[in-house]
């Protein structure tokens, strides 16, 4: 059994000063108009939930599951929590998670940290929440409608941030070496570790729905379907 | 009344599964590259990789320095963890939050300056 977890997210060295320093910007910015945005999302009820949605997204990325030849993948968790407890709510936990990391455990290098929270704390959850509404708007007003949306977006939001890596990588990187096959390598692999973060994420919100519906910010609609059927069978005559 | 009290047991409940995961689970998670340090390593560029700063921190890497048990280290890291970031996202989110009523949320915005993130 193996001991060492390799969460590994983006280390120092990959990119150079320039891009470092415009992630940077880029994600303080986000994460500033994040702290506006989410009050909104947040409320008595729901602003514990989000402290403990970062400390599982925290604890479910030490679990790498094997994907293929001698890889692993592990969750981002950008879709899960935002359906979870809102977009700008969980730019705010990503970067927490992403922030303890850096510090505390080594996991994603302190200048790249401007670069990992933009490719998950921005990029996975806008990609993530933003299809998953796309989902909820088309698909049936359903439970199942609900978790189809969300693992639409889970899965995409993997691949979709492994490209941003790819693009970030063709604007700073210091190796020289061929970008179309770095987006090829990146994007396949992340394609299947994508299947895995659909799956974690549609396990997860499955249990939280059964459990308690009225705490899932993206399953307000289910909520008032569910009320406008059952109000005849409880409303006193 | 009821429904706080439901809330905390499904809170708590939530916190018992990250605790068993980033400190038991943990220890079973696979061990391979995973998929940016697979690539970076196929493509040529893993080398370019530099030594965070906080390389030499006492919890780098998932492991508490000066414990020599492997199952035990890494489990603490986990445990750990989850308590910082419990304690700093739930800080951070309980300052943001809406009060109920208005006066609070007049008071809420006056000292509610809240945190800039450390980039």
């Amino acid at each position: 059994m193996c001991n060492k977890v390799d969460v590994v997210h983006v280390p120092d060295g990959f990119l150079d000063a320039p891009t470092s320093v415009a992630t940077g910007v880029l994600a303080a910015g986000t994460v500033a108009l994040a702290l506006r945005k989410a009050r909104e999302e947040l409320d008595e009820r729901t602003a514990p939930l989000a402290g403990l949605t970062a400390a599982f997204v925290f604890a479910v990325q030490m679990m790498n599951f094997p994907v293929g030849a001698g890889t692993s993948g592990h969750l981002i968790g950008g879709a899960l929590t935002a359906v979870l407890v809102g977009p700008w709510t969980a730019v705010l936990c990503m970067t927490v998670v992403l922030l303890v990391q850096a510090v505390l455990f080594a996991d994603g290098g302190l200048t790249a940290l401007g670069t990992n929270v933009t490719l998950m704390a921005l990029v996975a959850v806008g990609v993530g929440y933003g299809l998953f509404r796309l989902g909820v708007a088309v698909l049936p007003r359903t439970r199942t409608g609900f978790l189809v949306g969300a693992g639409v977006g889970a899965f995409a939001s993997v691949p979709v941030a492994a490209l941003a890596f790819v693009a970030l990588f063709a604007a700073g990187g210091v190796a020289d070496i061929s970008l179309g096959a770095v987006a090829a390598t990146m994007g396949g692999i992340h394609v299947l570790i994508g299947l895995g973060e659909a799956a974690i994420t549609v396990v997860v919100l499955g249990a939280v729905l059964a459990a308690r519906p009225d705490l899932v910010h993206g399953a307000a609609h289910l909520r008032s379907a569910d009320a406008l059927l059952r109000r005849p069978e409880v409303a006193p005559r | 009344m009821t429904s706080r009290r439901r809330t905390t047991g499904f809170l708590l409940v939530g916190l018992l599964v990250a605790l068993v995961v980033a400190g038991i689970g943990s220890y079973y998670a696979s061990g391979s590259p995973d998929g940016l340090e697979w690539s970076a390593e196929k493509e040529g560029f893993l080398d370019t990789a530099e030594d965070s700063a906080t390389a030499d921190s006492p919890l780098a890497d998932y492991s508490v320095s000066g414990v020599d048990d492997g199952r035990l280290s890494g489990g603490l890291a986990g445990v750990i963890g989850v308590a910082v970031t419990l304690v700093l996202a739930g800080g951070i989110t309980l300052l943001v939050r809406r009060r109920h009523d208005t006066a609070d949320q007049h008071a809420d915005a006056d000292a509610g300056a809240p945190p800039t993130p450390g980039a």
